[in-house]
This record gives structure tokens, sequence and C-alpha cells, in this order.
């Protein structure tokens, strides 16, 4: 059996504020060892959708589960640390429920950031600081991985580290993972399944296998091999105001609004 | 030195003791204006102790109990800020506070006292008070330390960690409030938050942990109680105020000493 049990899931899902929609009854769900990619616009609803996952939001209708008793590492997108509080990373680390000093430096050196562990946390570099809370995701020794847009502000290369990173990790300790991405096309090579969301689930599927070609490697260089592409498959385009049309009706010139 | 005087250093070095920390999380909370608010809120129910004929202390730990508790449920309507809402409340309790004692008569409460600290007057039995409320509000922040922390630094990561945050921010607002309560006697309600939020921003400006702020937020704090007792003693000026001008002192001079690296 490729995958294990359900970790989380969403059926139905859907949530507005303000008057404004931002999901329609989405569905996700993500198994033990599956490496589920969400990927879609800017302002699509990929971080609210992954926080009513996690229980940090509640929908406005429709169903979510967790397994009970769920061990969850979470590195959000965003993440503020008020200057008010002294606190150097190895602190920060020590915060989380589980894990001793041993673990805490072990967690810091996987992530290559040990020389960090006695700077104040609102001193260090932003990309010091997305490894600092993935080594606080790993100490939970977490059976759910949830990453919002991990790859942002990092180079090519540094995402082929991080994405063969995080396919190591679901392999050794078998977790599930849920990765926002931020790019359209682009996913992790080693992504199980990919939702193109938009609102409303667009499309899901499979990412291309990996392309031997010559021309493509020499395009991205080694780093490729943990990039894929995935081709959508949409049976409806959206307008501008992100109202959906079906993709063969050329006559029709009015919104359905959603 | 006369007993009177040995009364008050114990009390004010008990206050500065829990003070201390439960300052430092109304520093890391930015919980300055609800602190101010429960003062006030704490005349009013004193005030409202004296009406009733029930026991002042538990009228002021109840009236304080439910502010804190309306506080938490009108701060979910975001049309008015917190900070409105906080000073609305505080205006509101303090006018209404003073209306009924005045309404009760002088000579059965003494206004000034309460505004500004009654120190000198402590008893032995407000010294078992003032420890044992103490007791149990630094045993309880001992208790939950890791949690509070957690969920002080960021509610969503404590949440996804396990920790109860809500049930955690109630407890640490509703034990603010019992020190607020205790330490009010002391300084007066007007001075209460400058002896929670003073000696914590002294101790900001050396403190490399969130441990060693709240140990030295306390010892700020006691040599700010020491040193407002002597100038009280030695100036012949009212006590609370000195206390809280001596904090005051001490935290200047710590914020000018020269920093070597970046904090």
């Amino acid at each position: 059996m490729k995958y294990g049990e359900v970790l989380a899931a969403a059926h139905g899902v859907s949530f507005a504020e303000g008057g404004t929609s931002i999901l329609e009854r989405v569905d996700l769900a993500v198994r033990a060892r599956e490496l589920v990619s969400l990927i879609g616009p800017n302002g699509s609803g990929k971080t609210t959708l992954v926080r009513i996952l996690l229980g940090l939001a509640k929908p406005t209708s429709g169903k979510v589960e967790r397994r009970p008793g769920l061990r969850i590492g979470y590195v959000p997108q965003r993440l503020a640390i008020d200057r008010a509080m002294p606190l150097t990373a190895e602190r920060f680390l020590a915060l989380a429920p589980r894990g001793g000093a041993a673990e805490r430096r072990a967690a810091l050196a996987e992530l290559g950031i040990a020389h960090i562990a006695g700077r104040a946390v609102q001193a260090v570099s932003g990309g010091e600081f997305q490894r600092l809370l993935l080594a606080r995701a790993l100490l939970a020794e977490p059976e759910l991985l949830v990453m919002d847009e991990p790859a942002q502000g990092i180079d090519v290369a540094g995402q082929a580290e991080l994405y063969h990173w995080i396919a190591t990790l679901r392999d050794k300790r078998g977790c599930g993972v849920v990765l926002v991405s931020h790019d359209l096309h682009l996913v992790m090579a080693a992504t199980d399944t990919v939702i193109c969301l938009n609102h409303h689930v667009c499309c899901t599927g499979q990412p291309e296998a990996v392309a031997r070609h010559p021309e493509y490697l020499a395009l991205f260089g080694p780093a490729s091999q943990e990039i894929a592409v995935y081709a959508h498959k949409h049976d409806h385009v959206h307008d501008a105001a992100g109202h959906v049309h079906a993709e063969d009706d050329h006559t029709h010139d009015q919104h359905h609004a959603r | 030195m006369d007993d009177f005087l040995i009364r008050a250093l114990l009390a004010g070095l008990g206050v500065a003791v829990v003070a201390g920390p439960y300052g430092c999380f109304v520093l890391w909370r930015r919980m300055a204006y609800f602190g101010e608010t429960l003062a006030h809120t704490s005349l009013f129910g004193v005030a409202l102790g004296f009406f009733f004929e029930v026991d002042v202390i538990l009228g002021m730990i109840v009236a304080v109990a439910l502010a804190a508790l309306v506080l938490g449920f009108a701060q979910r309507d975001k049309r008015i800020g917190s900070d409105a809402i906080l000073g609305i409340l505080a205006s509101l309790t303090l006018a209404a506070g003073i209306i009924v004692v005045s309404a009760a008569g002088t000579v059965r409460l003494d206004l000034f006292a309460f505004l500004f600290g009654d120190i000198l007057a402590v008893r032995i039995v407000d010294l078992y008070a003032i420890y044992g409320a103490a007791a149990a509000a630094l045993a309880a922040l001992a208790w939950f330390w890791r949690k509070m922390l957690a969920a002080t630094l960021h509610d969503e990561l404590a949440r996804i960690d396990g920790v109860r945050v809500d049930a955690i921010n109630l407890l640490l607002m509703l034990l603010l409030a019992l020190v607020i309560a205790v330490s009010g006697r002391m300084v007066g309600i007007l001075l209460v938050v400058a002896l929670l939020v003073i000696p914590a921003a002294t101790a900001r400006r050396f403190a490399k942990t969130p441990e060693q702020m709240a140990f030295m937020a306390a010892l700020a704090g006691a040599l700010a109680v020491a040193g407002g007792l002597w100038g009280s003693f030695r100036w012949d000026i009212p006590t609370g105020p000195s206390m809280v001008v001596a904090a005051g002192l001490f935290c200047i001079l710590a914020w000018m000493v020269p920093r070597r690296r970046a904090a």
C-alpha cells in the first residue's frame, strides 16, 4: 500500500469573509506518505484552505477532519515575532512541546543553522528564520508536515535542495506533506497529487514524469531533477474577476456568479 | 527601623517579586492599557464592595475578573479597536467608582489612599494576603511557563503544538487581575501599572532570555520599592509615587547604558 491512513481531509469546505467568497466547496485530503502540492494564483485561497485544514480557522460550511492526536509540523508563509521578548534561536525551539537539548542541536545542524543557536531570533536573516521554522516543525516529529510557500525567496538551486530534503523526510519518516507552492507550473518532482486552486478546485492530477530531455536538463541544470512540470487540465476559464465560464462557451457573454 | 517601615518594605518586596514576571507578560503581550483598565475597575469593585457590604478585596477581584471577561468578548467585534474599548472601560469604571465612593461618604473610604496607595498602613494580616496571593500567582506562572510563553509568542504555532491557547490566555488574564488587585493597595490604582511595566522595561535592556527578564524585572522592582521607601522617609513625600519615580529613574538609567552590540 503506497499511502497510509488519511491524516487530514476537507470536504466541501467553503469560506466567505465580509461578503467575499474565498473558498467554494473545496475537497482536499492528505494521507500518510502522500505528498500534496497545492498551487494557484495569489489570492486564490491557498493559505486560507491550509489554515482551515489545520483548524486555525473555521469554514463557513463543509467539514474538516483530522486524525485524533495528529502530530503536525507547520511552517507558515509569514511569521512575525514581536521584538519585546528576548529569545535566542535555540530558546525559540525550546518552546516547542517536544525535544530536549540534544534534539534541538540535531535539528539545527540538520538545517545547517547551528551557528545561529545563540542569536536573537528577531535578528537572524529571512532565510535563516525560514530554516529555523523548519527545524521547529521537525522537532514535533510530525506525522503531517504543512508548508506554506517554503521556497519563497529562494533561488532555483536552493529550491532543489529544499525539495530534496522534503522528499527525503517523507521517505524516512513516512509523514504526509502538504506543500503550498507559489509557482503555477513547476512543482516538486516527488509530488503525488497536485491540486490547482482558484477559490475552487480547478483541476487535480500528477506532475509530468521528470523529463530527461537533454535540452530540459541544460536549461535547468541538475537541479531540475527535483522540479517537474504540471500540465493543467481545466474545463473552464476564469475572467478577470475570477468568475468561471465553461471553456467551450464562446457565445455566452454573461457571468455565472459562483 | 520602625515596625511599620519593615512591614511596608516586606509588602513592597512581595509585590515586586510577583509584579516583575507578570509585568514581563504585560510588555510581551502589549497589555499595558489592559492593565490600566483592570486597575481602574478595581476601584469600582471596592466601591461596590462597600455598597453591598461585602469584603472589599472580594469586590475588587470580582469586578476585575468581570472586566477581564467583558474585554475578552468586546474585543471580538473589530469595529471598535481594542485600545478604544479599553479607554472606554477604564474611564467608565473609574468615574463610576468615584461616584459610588463619594456617595458612600469619605469617612468610610480614603479615596486618596486608594488612588495613590497606602503602603505605610499595611498590617501583618495584609502581609499574609500579599504573600499568599504572590505565591499562588508565581506557582501558577511556573507551572504553565512554557505554554504561556508559547501562546504569547505566536498564537497559531502554539495551537498547532497542542497548547490550549484560549484557556491559557484566560488564566493569564485572571492571574494578572489578581496581581493588580493585590499591588493596587501599595501604590494605588492610578500607578499600579507602573510597577508592572517599568521594572520589566528596565529588565528588557539587559535580558537575553525570557527567564532572565522575569528575574531582572523582579530585582528592578525590589530596588524601586526600597529606593522609593527610603526617598519617602528621607524627604517626606508620598510613598507610592516615590516608588514609581525610583522605578522610572532606574529604567532611564538602564537604557542610557550604551550598547556594545545589538541586543
